[in-house]
């Protein structure tokens, strides 16, 4: 039994609702209902456990996290545990009064997400019109009241070919930090694989933009693993950095883990955080290195990739206890990539937009 | 990083001590550095008034040591926090 990691992070999805309907979205396609969605006191109770636990950072998430209006109490709560808060939001429904409580209440960074650089694909991407233009206004509150942007764009397909406009438009909204992030493909994502896969050549162009992009904007890329040789180390291994706390209180090794039938998950309103994490069968199943078959149990990077992802697993070969399809010692790698090769040239452009 | 320079650290970057792990973190978006007793010494000078070579002096005299190894360190300390827009310049 390996030791139990202290964590790092926690995402709080605080609620799914959203008004727009990218579908790249990884939530779950089967999305908590407001009235499931659990209370502010709940919420500022599990922020102060999440200290006890050691985390250092608090990401409210979603959905919207705007679409719950005690936004500011929840940053307020953050605040008071001394623990980092991270807004991450698509600006659609944040009125700027809200967030200037949220600023006053401490909010330490905000997550912006854009679509594209220009409004007519952002707008058709995100399944939303005017949201384009809402962003903008948005970031320029961020940059007034002195607060560090970050702008977060998933990129796929339909939206890489316009990258050096996206790393222009974050250095124009005064970003201090840009996250080139490629699709995850869970939940809504993985129903537009079709129309959301890029190809190598994309990939690699890509790449070389974000290298060759320079200044001082810090640009984070996350690749895709889908033509690469090894599989990512999704969330830094299972059950090691950090954990997604649904808007109902379940609490889950990462946003995806879900999709992966027979594992048994527990919800802060039936056990504490430190209890869930420590001795949570779902966290337990997949973490350090006793679980892995081979290839990854005599592998040299067992502890570098950690097996990559659980979900992946299930999502390509039905065994969420395999090797990463993406991995190239995996047996089922070539046909793992030849199937993205075909997701990639499919030559759809519709989506199914999230609900 | 030149002696002359002037830092600070911005908005959204700011020291925490984790009592859970009994450690002090530089925290930043998306980042926690961990950080020793000398990151610790150097971060908690940066007031944004001050220069790097009357930090570098405060120290020196501090610890006793001679101000040209500890301006080194500070100034690779400094510079790689730069580059990573975790420190700021005036």
């Amino acid at each position: 039994m390996s030791a139990v990691p202290v964590p790092l992070a926690l995402l709080a999805e605080v609620t799914h609702r959203c008004p727009l309907r990218c579908p790249y979205c990884s939530n779950p396609t089967s999305l908590v209902k407001r009235s499931a969605e659990l209370s502010t006191a709940t919420w500022l109770d599990l922020f102060r456990q999440a200290a006890g636990l050691g985390i250092l950072h608090v990401h409210l998430s979603g959905g919207e996290p705007a679409a719950r209006s005690d936004l500011p109490e929840l940053v307020a709560g953050v605040a008071e545990t001394g623990l980092y808060s991270n807004l991450i939001t698509s600006g659609v429904g944040l009125r700027e009064s809200v967030f200037a409580r949220c600023v006053e209440a401490g909010l330490d960074h905000v997550q912006l997400s854009i679509q594209a650089a220009d409004a007519g694909t952002a707008d058709r991407i995100g399944g939303y019109r005017g949201g384009f233009a809402t962003k903008l206004e948005v970031a320029g509150w961020v940059t007034s009241y002195g607060l560090p942007l970050t702008v977060n764009a998933v990129v796929h397909r339909q939206n890489l070919d316009r990258l050096p406009e996206i790393i222009a438009l974050a250095r124009q909204l005064g970003a201090r930090r840009l996250e080139v992030a490629h699709t995850q493909y869970h939940g809504w994502a993985l129903l537009n694989r079709d129309a959301l896969m890029p190809t190598p050549e994309q990939v690699e162009r890509a790449r070389a933009i974000v290298e060759e992009a320079g200044g001082r904007m810090v640009i984070d890329y996350v690749p895709p693993d889908h033509f690469a040789t090894w599989p990512k180390a999704c969330m830094g291994g299972w059950g090691r950095y950090g954990m997604t706390v649904t808007p109902e209180g379940v609490v889950l090794p990462c946003q995806a883990a879900e999709s992966i039938p027979g594992l048994e998950f527990e919800s802060v309103t039936d056990r504490s955080l430190s209890e869930i994490w420590r001795n949570g069968l779902a966290f337990a199943t997949y973490r350090g290195t006793d679980w892995m078959p081979e290839p990854c149990r005599s592998c040299e990077r067992r502890e570098i990739d950690w097996g990559g992802c659980r979900c992946q697993a299930m999502a390509y070969l039905g065994n969420p206890g395999a090797t990463d399809p993406a991995c190239s010692r995996s047996p089922h790698h070539s046909q793992f990539r030849s199937r993205a090769l075909g997701f990639a040239e499919a030559g759809v452009d519709s989506f199914t937009y999230r609900g | 990083m030149t002696p002359d320079n002037v830092t600070y650290l911005p908005r959204g970057v700011r020291l925490h001590r984790c009592g859970v792990r009994n450690e002090w973190f530089l925290l930043a978006p998306e980042r926690a550095m961990r950080l020793d007793e000398i990151g610790i010494a150097i971060l908690s000078e940066l007031d944004g008034a001050r220069s790097v070579r009357d930090i570098v002096a405060g120290l020196a005299e501090r610890y006793a040591a001679p101000a040209e190894m500890i301006a080194n360190d500070v100034a690779t300390f400094l510079s790689e926090l730069h580059r990573r827009r975790m420190v700021e310049v005036q």
